[in-house]
This record gives C-alpha cells, structure tokens and sequence, in this order.
C-alpha cells in the first residue's frame, strides 16, 4: 500500500511572527522556517505504517519554490522513501493546491492520503478535505488513531465534545490532530542518506489546471493588543476586583 | 442575495453557536435559509425556527445525517447550494470538517474562520494563530464560509420561520459511523459558556482538576485545559483551549497554573476579563490578564472558591 504525504514549509513555530509596515503581509525574511508540525505528525505516521509492514512505500510531496526541498529533505530522513516537488513561485489557494495533489493521487494511486489538519500560517484547515472531495474520496479529519483493517481504515477524530470513531473505504483521506503520535528526531545517517534518495521536481504549470487566485489578500494588521493588568496580594481583592471593578461575577 | 447557514446540533440541541453564525450572516446581508441535517433532530428543527433573522429553516431529517458524516452531508449541501450566493457554517468541528468539502464540489475555495464582515465579499480573519489579523477578499461567484462565533453577537430567540421538509437522502456510500466517546459533563459547552476556569501544567495531575469544580459550580463555569495538561494525560483533549482546540471569549476567564504560551493565548485572549493564579511572576500569562494573583494555586484554589 502506498501513502502519500503531503507537506507544506512554514515559519517554524518557535518564531513570533511580524506583520510588515506596509500592512502587505507579514515579514518573512530571513525567518526560521520549518515543516508544519501537523504535517510532521503525518510524516511520522506514515512512516510507522511502513514499519508495521502496512504501507510499502511512503511518498512526501510539497507545492513551492525550491526551498521547499529543504522540508522535503527533512520528511526523507524522518523515512519517506521518494518526494515530489511540484515548483511555483506563486502563492496558492488551497483549492489549487488540492487540485495539483488530486493530479499526483491519480499518477501515483495511493491508498492513504495523511496531510496535516492545517498549517500554522494560513490556518485554514482545507486542503485534506478539499483533496477528499476532488477524488471522491471518504475522510478522517482531526485523528488522534488510525487502524488499516483490511480494505478499511478506522479512524478516531477529536471532536468538540470528545473522539469519534468512523470507518472509511480505502483509498481514503486522513487528516492529523496533534495527539495522534509523537514525531521522532531524524538521525544524523538519515539526514545524510535523505541526501540520496530520489527527489523529482515537476512545474504546477505544467498539469494544464487553471490556478488563478481565488482570494485576495487586501491587508495584514497586528492584533489587538492586551495590555497588562495588575497584580493583586490577595484572594480577597481578586474577588472585591471582580465584583466591583469588573462586574463579572455578583 | 441568500444566504444558506449551517445550523450545529447533536440531534436534540440547537448549539448555542449557531445564533452568532446567524449574526454573522445577517452582517453579510441578505435572505437567511438555515438548514438542520440531522436524524430524529425535530427539537433542533423547532428551536432553528425561533432563531430570529432567520426566514426559513430546511429540515433534512434522515438516516444519513444522523452523524453528519462529511461525505453525506457536504453532497447534501452541494445539492442545495444552487439557490445561495452564500453558504456559511460555525468553525466547529462539524463544520471544518465538511465545509471545504462542499467549496471543492462547488470549484470554489473557502473562507475559513472569519471573525468579522467587512461587505459581502470581504472578510476579517485571523492567521498566524491570531498573531496577525488579514482581510481578504473572495474572487469565487459563491462563498463557502466558516464563522468563529466568538466574533459576532448572538441573535435572540423569539423568532417564527417557516419550517420545510427535504425528502432527499445523500449517502455517499464510502463512510460508517463505528462509535462516539462523548466526555459527559453536567456543565455548560466551553464554547457558551460566560465563565470559563481552565487549569495547565502547574496542576500536576488529572485528579487536582478537582479543584476546579468547586470554584465552577459556583460561577457556572465550563472547565477547560491548556495543550501541555491536555498533552501529559490530565484530561481529555476536547478540553483543550488554544490554537489547535477550542476558541473561546467568556466574560471571565481564570487561568489556573498556565503559563500562557501563544498556542494558548490564540484560544482566549478575546476573553472580557482574564485573571491569572500562577506562582511564576515571570509567566507570559500575566501580560494579557487584567488580574493577577502570583500564588501557589494549591492554597489559591480553596480559598477563592471559600469566598466566591
């Protein structure tokens, strides 16, 4: 069985982001960036499917320009076993970014389909969904465990009030939550055999799909800020504040 | 222009969140259609009809929708979305789960999580787990669009819709429903609630979360966690407030033993008033909070909840 896993670069999530002056977007240069954390936890489910003798190959994929070789790099030391890199420089909407990967699911037929819930940039939580529905496919969003029995796959998903457990015809679409496994540390001979496994660069432009943008991006503003309250000394002013200042409890 | 809005629901309550999806639509402007999918959900179809705003409910009552499985209920919408240049649903899990579904059927991309309505095409919404906040306008003719509800003011209740039955039944047919594990809970949904107490790491274990309760029962509060308690097996994940798990804007929230990482602060710094109990004076917590107590919350706790 083969699993696809998609992977996106983004600002590593240690890095407090800035918005620039101008309002444009937010400021990007020179910060550290990294592979989405919901996206590791992809790659590292994978890559205990194939230990478990489930999967057979695991392929990494990422749409943009060259840098994103870097985290594709990091999903081959983690275990993938090839990558494709899909090059535009272009900024794309989820739903074209679904459409280039439903491309590659019909080259490359997998059974499992393990993206990350959503990328800590953009935050829209998408494209898996989006992909599901370009193929047809049925879903597994927000999983915290994922069985394959058989021609099935099981998968448990963080719900707002709890977990909820469907079943899914394979091939399927399986989204990550962050419960659903620790990813490991890539070794220093992994990172160094990552270097030779085999990497195929394609062009978005040249799968013949119409990527226009579908949105605008009009502005880029700092939140609100709080400002810091005070210190209160005592339980007895906290409650005598809350009451009295705030008039939040009675 | 019309609008089609998603209402949320587990067969017998309408959420409360819904009546801030319906703000926000009615922001958008336009004739508002709300539609319950769901399975022996009459209740749900009564209590849609009193949301005000709201001019008429459609009532998918079928089998099919009884767990409103992505496959089935995003075909189901699809079919509907013919007769709405909008169709908006609240960012909760069912509605993040098969919205961007019902966007790809309808080859247009989603606009997800707004927190306000700037005109009918544009919209405000955070990015960067709210470290930035962008306006962004849609291209695509229709609009898929998710709501943080804890933008928009509820709507009332005394409303009088028109209630029409759908007949169709969409299975897609390549998904089951095995099982839910559903955290019973006497208290109010952490998303409704106007007190939210939520504890962190500092609490040690799962059993100290008792200490909370007391304090809750008084104020009404729902209880929540932070990802690091939520993480080291405390309590369950649907707990969780934060970036990744429920964002909540209470009139008052008390963090207990949280230092206030940005992956937390995304989830409540919209709270009206927040107070900190944290024995470290340093904690990032104490920058956003309007009340901060540096304590040991093991003596902080009972003697709050013995004067509240």
């Amino acid at each position: 069985m083969k699993v696809l896993v998609p992977i996106k670069r983004v600002i590593d999530y240690n890095v407090k982001v800035r918005v620039k002056p101008d309002n444009s977007n937010v400021d990007l240069a020179n910060v550290k960036m990294a592979i989405n954390p919901f996206c590791e936890i992809a790659v590292e489910e994978a890559v205990r499917l194939k230990e478990a003798g489930t999967a057979t190959e695991v392929i990494a994929i990422s749409i943009g320009d060259k840098s994103c070789q870097e985290q594709l790099r990091t999903a081959l030391a983690l275990g993938a076993d090839r990558a494709i890199q899909i090059e535009t420089s272009e900024s794309l909407d989820s739903l074209n970014i679904a459409k280039l990967l439903q491309k590659i699911v019909e080259e490359e037929q997998p059974q499992l389909v393990i993206l990350g819930k959503q990328a800590i940039d953009s935050d829209n939580n998408q494209t898996g969904q989006m992909l599901a529905a370009l193929t047809g496919m049925p879903q597994g969003t927000f999983a915290s465990e994922v069985k394959v029995e058989g021609d099935k796959v099981n998968v448990t998903r963080e719900v707002d009030g709890g977990l909820q457990t469907v079943a899914l015809n394979l091939p399927a679409i399986v989204t990550t939550d962050l419960r659903l496994n620790e990813p490991r540390y890539a070794s220093l001979p992994n990172i160094m055999k990552a270097k030779r496994k085999p990497l195929d660069v394609k062009a978005a432009a040249d799968f013949g799909i119409d990527l226009a943008p579908r949105t605008k991006l009009l502005k880029v503003t700092p939140p609100a800020e709080r400002q810091a309250g005070i210190i209160v000394e005592t339980i007895d002013e906290l409650v005598e504040k809350l009451k009295n200042e705030a008039k939040v409890i009675s | 222009m019309s609008i089609l809005v998603f209402a949320e629901h587990d067969n017998s309550t309408l959420k409360a969140e819904t009546l801030k999806t319906v703000a926000a639509a009615q922001a958008i402007g336009g004739d508002i259609t709300l539609l319950v999918a769901g399975y022996n959900c009459q209740s749900v179809v009564d209590a849609a009809s009193k949301v005000n705003g709201v001019s008429k409910v459609l009532a998918a009552d079928n089998a099919a929708y009884e767990h409103q499985l992505a496959e089935n209920v995003s075909l189901l919408v699809t079919e509907l979305a013919s007769d709405y240049e909008h169709i908006v649903a609240t960012a909760l899990t069912t509605g993040k789960n098969f919205m961007p579904r019902v966007a790809a059927l309808l080859d247009v991309t989603q606009i997800s999580d707004i927190i306000a309505v700037e005109s009918s095409d544009t919209f405000v919404r955070p990015i960067y787990a709210g470290n930035a906040i962008a306006t962004v306008q849609s291209l695509d003719s229709k609009k898929v669009i998710t709501v943080r509800s804890t933008g928009f003011d509820a709507v009332a209740t005394d409303g009088n819709a028109e209630i029409v039955s759908l007949d169709t039944a969409t299975d897609a047919g390549n998904s089951s429903h095995v099982s839910d594990e559903l955290t019973k809970s006497e208290r109010p949904d952490l998303g409704a609630a106007g007190v939210v107490i939520s504890g962190g790491r500092g609490m040690q274990n799962g059993d100290n979360f008792k200490l909370l309760d007391g304090i809750a029962d008084k104020l009404g509060a729902a209880i929540g966690a932070s990802r690091a308690a939520v993480d080291a097996g405390f309590v369950p994940n649907d707990m969780q407030v934060g970036q990744t798990g429920k964002i909540v804007a209470p009139d008052l929230y008390i963090a207990v033993g949280i230092s206030g990482a940005i992956q937390h602060l995304a989830g409540m710094k919209d709270s009206k008033i927040i107070v900190a109990i944290n024995k470290d004076p340093e904690a990032p917590i104490f920058q956003v909070a309007d009340y901060g107590i540096v304590a040991d919350l093991f003596d902080a706790l009972p003697e709050l909840e013995s004067k509240l």
